[in-house]
C-alpha cells in the first residue's frame, strides 16, 4: 500500500522530481566517468613514466572524489528538502486522516529508495557509455596508441559510485525522518498560503550599501590583478572573504535598487508585461540572495578552475615545441667536499673511458662547460637593489654564484636551436632570463648597476633588460638567468658545470625511442660504477640528464591530469549550480501558475507570456553568471600570475573552451528549465 | 441596441455514457446599458454559462454574438484580443497580482492592450476616483480590505471601457457593508456611465441591484423579472418570491 502511494507520488510529481532526477542521474554518471579512468586507461600503450602519471592521476581523482561527493550531497540534502516543502499539503492531508507520522517518513523512504536505484541505475549506463568517449579522450590527452581498444565496464567505479551515492541517500533519509518528525500539522494546514510580504528596501541604505560593496570589491580585484607580488596566503584568505561578502551584499543591493531604477522608467515599466516580469524577478532575487551568493561564487571557482586548467595544458604542450629543440642535454660536474670549489670534467671524454662514444648516436651536438665564481653571486648582480629585493623575497637564495657563459658557447647553442646568433662588444655582457618573477628583479636592478666586474674584467650590460632565451631543455620558462660574456673574459681556473647538448641521429619516432634507452641505461651503468668510485675521492657531484622524450611525457601527463581533474570539479560545480537554480525557477513557476491563468482571462497574449517566463528565467541564471564572469576576471588576472611559469600564451583558446562547457551545461539548464516552466504555466489551460 | 445575443447554446460534459449537460438550450439577448443578474443553485450552470460568454469555455452547440460577432468561431490570438478589448472581468476571489500594487494591476490590463505610459496614468486616477480607491493604490493586495480588493479588480475590468463587464459572483467573498459599497459602486458605473454589467450570483440581495434577473435552473432559463420602476426593496421581495418557487438550494443560500 505504502510502496503504491509512493510510487504514484513520484508518477504526480514527475515535474517537480525531473530536474532532480536528471541532476542526479548526471552526478552519477560523472562521478563513475572520473573513477573508471584507471581500469578504462588500462588498455593504453605508455611507457613507464607516463603510467606513473596514471596512477597519481588515480589517486587524485580519488581524493577529489571525496570532496565531490560531499558537494553532491549538500545538493542532494538541499534539493530534497525543497521538494518536501512543496508537499506539504499532501503530507498535512496524510495526517488529517490518521497516518502517523512513522508512515510518512517510511513512504519518503521507499520514495528515496526509488529515486536512488532507479538515478543511480539510469546514471550508471551513461556514465559506462561516457566512459567510452573519455577513453579517447584520455588516449588524446596521453597520445597513447587506441589500437587494441575494447568497450569496457568497471566494476571497481560501480560499486565505489554505488557505495558513495548510497551513504548520500541514506542521509537524505533520515534528514527527511527528522523534519517530518519535527512539523507541526497546522503549520502545514497553513503552508500554502503565504501571503507574500513585498517591502521595497530603503533605497538610500540599498545605494549607499552598493557603493560600499563596489568599491570593496574594487579593492579586493585591484590588490588580486595587480599588487599579486605581495600576495600571502593571510591577504589572500582575507581578499576571498571581502570577494564573497560583497558578492552577497551586491546581490542584496542590487534586488532592492534595480526594481527602483526599473520604475522610474515610466514608458519601459508600464509597457506590456513588463511590470509583472520585473516584479516577479525582483520578488526571486529578493528570496534568494544566499543561494545566489553561493552559486556566483561556485561559478566563480568554475570558471577560474577550467579556464586555468585548459590554459596549463596547452600552453604546456605549446611550449614544449619552443622550449624543447634538442633530444638530449647532459650537465655533469664535480665539487670538492672540502672547499666545495668546482672542478670540470669533460663528459664526452669521460664516457668514451667507459666505453661509449656520444658521437655515434648524436647527429649533431654542442659540448661547453659553463663559468662560476663565488666572487661574483646573485647578490652582487643585484648590487645596490639586494637591500630592497631582499625585504620583498626573504626566501630567495642570494649567495649562490650567478653561471657564466661564452659568447661563442652561447652563439653555437643559439644555432642549434634555430635562433639568431647575439653579438656582444669587448667590454659588454648581457644577461639571459625568461622567467618572469625573476626576470623583472634583474631588470630592475639594470635600470641603475649596469656594470659588473666579472674575474677581473668591468663589464657593461648591453641591453637596458634581460633577454630572451634559454640553454635547458624544460616545458616551461624557467631560465633563472645567466650571464653570457665575450670569450676573452673568463678564466679557466673557474670552469664549472660540462654540458652537452644534441640531437639524435635518427629520423623516426621508433629510431630515437632506441637511441634514447640506449642512453638511458648506458647512463644507469656509468653511475653505478662512479658512486662508488667518488666515495674513497672525497668528491661530490652534480647531475642532470634532460630528454625530449622524457619532458615531452611528463609535460602531457601533468597537462592531463590537470585536465582531468578541471573537469572533474568544473563539471560538478556547474550542474550543482545550475541545479539549485532550476529547482527555484521551477518551484516558482508551480507557484505562479494561478498569476499566468489570471493574465490570461484578462486578455494577455499567449506569446507575451512566453517572453515574460523566458525573460524571468534568464535573467535569473544570468545574473549570478554575469557577476561570476566580473569576478573571473581579476581572479583568471590573479592565477595567470601564479600560472606564469606554465606560460599563459593559450589563455583565450581556454576562456573560449570553458565559455562553451559553460553554455553548454548552463545554458541546457537553463533551457530545461525554460521548457518546464512553461508546460508547467500552461498545464492548466483548457 | 442589442449588445449580447445568446443564441440556443448548450454545453455538455463527460463522455457519451454519463452526459452532463451544464446549458441546456438557453437564449437570450442583452441591451446595451443594461445590468443584468443570473441568479441559480450550485450546479445550476450559471458559472458554465459565464464561462461560455467570456471565452473561457466553449460551447457545444449554439451561437454568441456580441455586437454581432459570433465569438464561438474566434480562436487563437483573435479570442485574446476578443477578450482583452471587449471584456471586463470581475472574479469571486479578486485574481489581482499579490506582487503588484494596486495601481499596477490597473494599470496592467491598459499596458497589455499598449496604451502609451502617459495614458495610462490618466486612465488609473481616472476609474480610481469612480471606485473611490485613490487612497489603495500605491498598496499591495496583502495591505487591502476584500472591499478594497475587489474594487481595485472592478476597476482593472473597466478601465478598459469593456463593451461588457463579467462579474462571477463579485460579492462572495466580502463582507455586508463591502457588497453594499461594491454593489453602490455597480449601480453608480450603470446607472451614469451606461456600463453593461452581466453579474452571477445566488444572493438575492446582490441580484436586487440589476435591472433584470434571469433564473437558471438544471441548465435552462426557469424564469426572468426585470425592476422596471420598482424600488431595490420591492426588487428584492419579487426576487425573494421567485426564489421560493424555485425551492431548494437557493433558500439554503441566502
Amino acid at each position: 500500500m505504502l510502496f503504491k502511494l509512493s510510487l504514484s507520488n513520484i508518477r504526480k510529481s514527475f515535474r517537480d522530481y525531473a530536474i532532480y532526477f536528471f541532476t542526479l542521474i548526471i552526478g552519477v554518471a560523472v562521478f563513475y566517468v572520473f573513477n573508471a579512468i584507471g581500469e578504462q586507461t588500462a588498455f593504453l600503450k605508455v611507457s613507464q613514466n607516463t603510467n606513473d602519471i596514471i596512477d597519481l592521476l588515480k589517486n587524485m581523482l580519488n581524493g577529489i572524489s571525496v570532496f565531490v561527493s560531499v558537494v553532491l550531497g549538500l545538493l542532494i540534502v538541499y534539493a530534497s528538502r525543497f521538494l518536501m516543502k512543496r508537499r506539504n499539503k499532501e503530507f498535512a492531508l496524510y495526517l488529517i486522516l490518521g497516518m502517523g507520522k512513522g508512515k510518512i517518513s517510511a513512504i519518503l523512504l521507499i520514495e528515496t529508495i526509488i529515486i536512488g536505484i532507479g538515478s543511480l541505475g539510469v546514471g550508471l549506463l551513461i556514465g559506462i557509455g561516457l566512459s567510452q568517449l573519455m577513453s579517447t579522450l584520455v588516449a588524446n590527452l596521453f597520445e597513447a596508441d587506441m589500437t587494441e581498444y575494447t568497450f569496457m565496464v568497471s566494476t571497481d567505479a560501480i560499486i565505489k559510485t554505488a557505495i558513495y551515492f548510497g551513504i548520500m541517500y541514506v542521509v537524505v533519509m533520515f534528514f527527511n525522518s527528522f523534519m517530518i518528525s519535527k512539523c507541526k500539522l497546522i503549520n502545514l494546514m497553513q503552508a500554502g498560503k503565504k501571503s507574500e510580504k513585498l517591502k521595497l528596501k530603503n533605497p538610500v541604505l540599498c545605494v549607499i550599501i552598493f557603493i560600499v560593496s563596489v568599491s570593496a570589491l574594487g579593492y579586493a580585484y585591484y590588490t588580486a590583478g595587480w599588487k599579486t607580488n605581495d600576495m600571502s596566503t593571510e591577504k589572500l584568505a582575507k581578499l576571498i572573504a571581502i570577494g564573497a561578502v560583497s558578492t552577497f551584499l551586491i546581490f542584496w543591493s542590487v534586488s532592492g535598487m534595480m526594481l527602483r531604477v526599473v520604475m522610474s522608467m515610466k514608458k519601459k515599466y508600464y509597457k506590456g508585461l513588463n511590470s509583472f516580469t520585473f516584479r516577479q524577478i525582483s520578488s526571486k532575487i529578493n528570496t534568494t540572495v544566499a543561494s545566489m551568493t553561493v552559486i556566483c561564487l561556485m561559478l566563480f571557482v568554475t570558471i577560474c578552475t577550467l579556464s586555468s586548467a585548459f590554459s596549463i595544458r596547452n600552453s604546456m604542450n605549446a611550449n614544449l615545441k619552443e622550449m624543447c629543440p634538442a633530444d638530449l642535454e647532459i650537465q655533469f660536474v664535480e665539487y670538492d667536499n672540502q672547499t666545495d670549489k668546482d672542478i670540470l670534467v669533460d663528459l664526452v671524454e669521460t664516457a668514451k673511458e667507459y666505453g661509449y662514444n656520444f658521437e655515434e648516436d648524436l647527429s649533431e651536438s654542442v659540448h661547453f662547460h659553463a663559468y662560476r665564481s663565488d666572487n661574483f653571486t646573485f647578490a652582487d648582480a643585484l648590487g645596490s637593489h639586494l637591500e630592497e629585493v631582499q625585504k620583498k623575497y626573504m626566501y630567495m637564495e642570494y649567495g649562490s654564484p650567478e653561471d657564466i657563459v661564452k659568447l661563442s658557447d652561447y652563439n653555437a647553442i643559439r644555432r642549434m636551436y634555430g635562433k639568431d646568433e647575439i653579438t656582444l662588444n669587448d667590454n659588454e655582457y648581457a644577461i639571459i632570463c625568461d622567467f618572469k618573477s625573476i626576470k623583472a628583479i634583474r631588470d630592475e636592478a639594470l635600470t641603475t648597476d649596469k656594470a659588473v666586474t666579472i674575474f677581473g674584467h668591468t663589464l657593461i650590460s648591453k641591453y637596458d633588460e634581460c633577454q630572451d632565451g634559454f640553454i635547458d631543455i624544460s616545458s616551461q620558462h624557467v631560465n633563472i638567468g645567466f650571464y653570457v660574456v665575450p670569450d676573452n673574459v673568463v678564466d679557466e681556473n673557474y670552469a664549472s658545470v660540462d654540458f652537452l647538448i644534441g640531437n639524435y641521429n635518427a629520423e623516426t619516432k621508433e629510431d630515437k625511442q632506441i637511441i634514447e634507452d640506449k642512453i638511458q641505461n648506458k647512463y644507469k651503468d656509468f653511475f653505478k660504477d662512479y658512486t662508488s668510485s667518488v666515495n674513497d675521492r672525497h668528491i661530490g657531484y652534480r647531475y642532470a640528464l634532460n630528454t625530449r622524450i622524457d619532458i615531452a611525457e611528463a609535460t602531457i601527463g601533468l597537462g592531463a591530469m590537470v585536465t582531468f581533474i578541471g573537469l572533474y570539479i568544473g563539471l560538478i560545480f556547474l550542474i550543482s549550480c545550475a541545479a539549485i537554480l532550476a529547482l527555484k525557477q521551477l518551484s516558482e513557476s508551480v507557484d505562479s501558475i494561478s498569476r499566468y491563468e489570471m493574465l490570461r482571462k484578462i486578455g494577455a497574449e499567449e506569446s507575451d507570456l512566453s517572453k515574460s517566463l523566458f525573460r524571468q528565467t534568464g535573467i535569473f541564471f544570468l545574473l549570478p553568471l554575469l557577476l561570476a564572469c566580473v569576478h573571473s576576471v581579476f581572479g583568471m588576472k590573479f592565477s595567470t600570475f601564479i600560472l606564469e611559469t606554465f606560460g599563459t600564451e593559450k589563455l583565450a583558446e581556454s576562456i573560449g573552451f570553458t565559455s562553451i562547457m559553460i553554455l553548454i551545461i548552463y545554458g541546457g539548464y537553463f533551457l530545461i528549465t525554460y521548457l518546464c516552466s512553461k508546460s508547467i504555466i500552461k498545464s492548466h489551460k483548457q | 441596441m442589442e449588445l449580447l445575443k445568446i443564441q440556443q447554446i448548450e454545453k455538455y460534459y463527460g463522455s457519451k455514457s454519463s452526459l452532463t449537460k451544464a446549458i441546456d438550450d438557453i437564449s437570450f439577448t442583452v441591451h446595451k446599458g443594461e445590468f443584468v443578474a443570473i441568479m441559480g443553485a450550485s450546479g445550476s450552470g450559471k458559472t458554465t454559462l459565464l464561462n461560455c460568454i467570456s471565452t473561457i469555455d466553449r460551447v457545444t452547440s449554439g451561437h454568441i454574438y456580441l455586437e454581432n460577432i459570433d465569438i464561438t468561431t474566434l480562436k487563437g490570438k483573435q479570442l485574446n484580443q476578443f477578450r482583452r478589448e471587449k471584456l471586463g472581468f470581475i472574479f469571486q476571489d479578486f485574481n489581482l497580482l499579490d506582487t503588484l500594487t494596486a495601481y499596477e494591476n490597473i494599470a496592467l490590463s491598459l499596458s497589455i492592450q499598449k496604451v502609451s505610459p502617459a495614458e495610462i496614468d490618466n486612465a488609473v486616477r481616472n476609474v480610481a476616483k469612480q471606485l473611490d480607491i485613490i487612497g489603495v493604490l500605491q498598496k499591495y493586495p496583502y495591505q487591502m480590505s476584500g472591499g478594497q480588493k475587489q474594487r481595485v479588480a472592478s476597476a482593472r475590468a473597466i478601465v478598459t471601457n469593456p463593451k461588457l463587464i463579467l462579474a462571477d459572483e463579485p460579492t462572495g467573498a466580502l463582507d455586508s457593508k463591502a457588497a453594499k459599497m461594491l454593489l453602490e459602486r455597480f449601480h453608480y458605473l450603470n446607472h451614469e456611465h451606461e456600463a453593461t454589467i452581466m453579474m452571477v450570483t445566488h444572493d438575492s440581495f446582490t441580484a436586487s441591484y440589476a435591472t433584470r434577473v434571469l433564473f437558471i435552473k438544471d441548465g435552462k432559463v426557469f424564469h426572468e423579472i426585470s425592476r422596471g420602476d420598482d424600488n431595490r426593496k420591492q426588487f428584492f421581495d419579487k426576487i425573494i418570491d421567485v426564489v421560493t418557487l424555485l425551492g431548494g438550494d437557493v433558500n439554503d443560500a441566502l
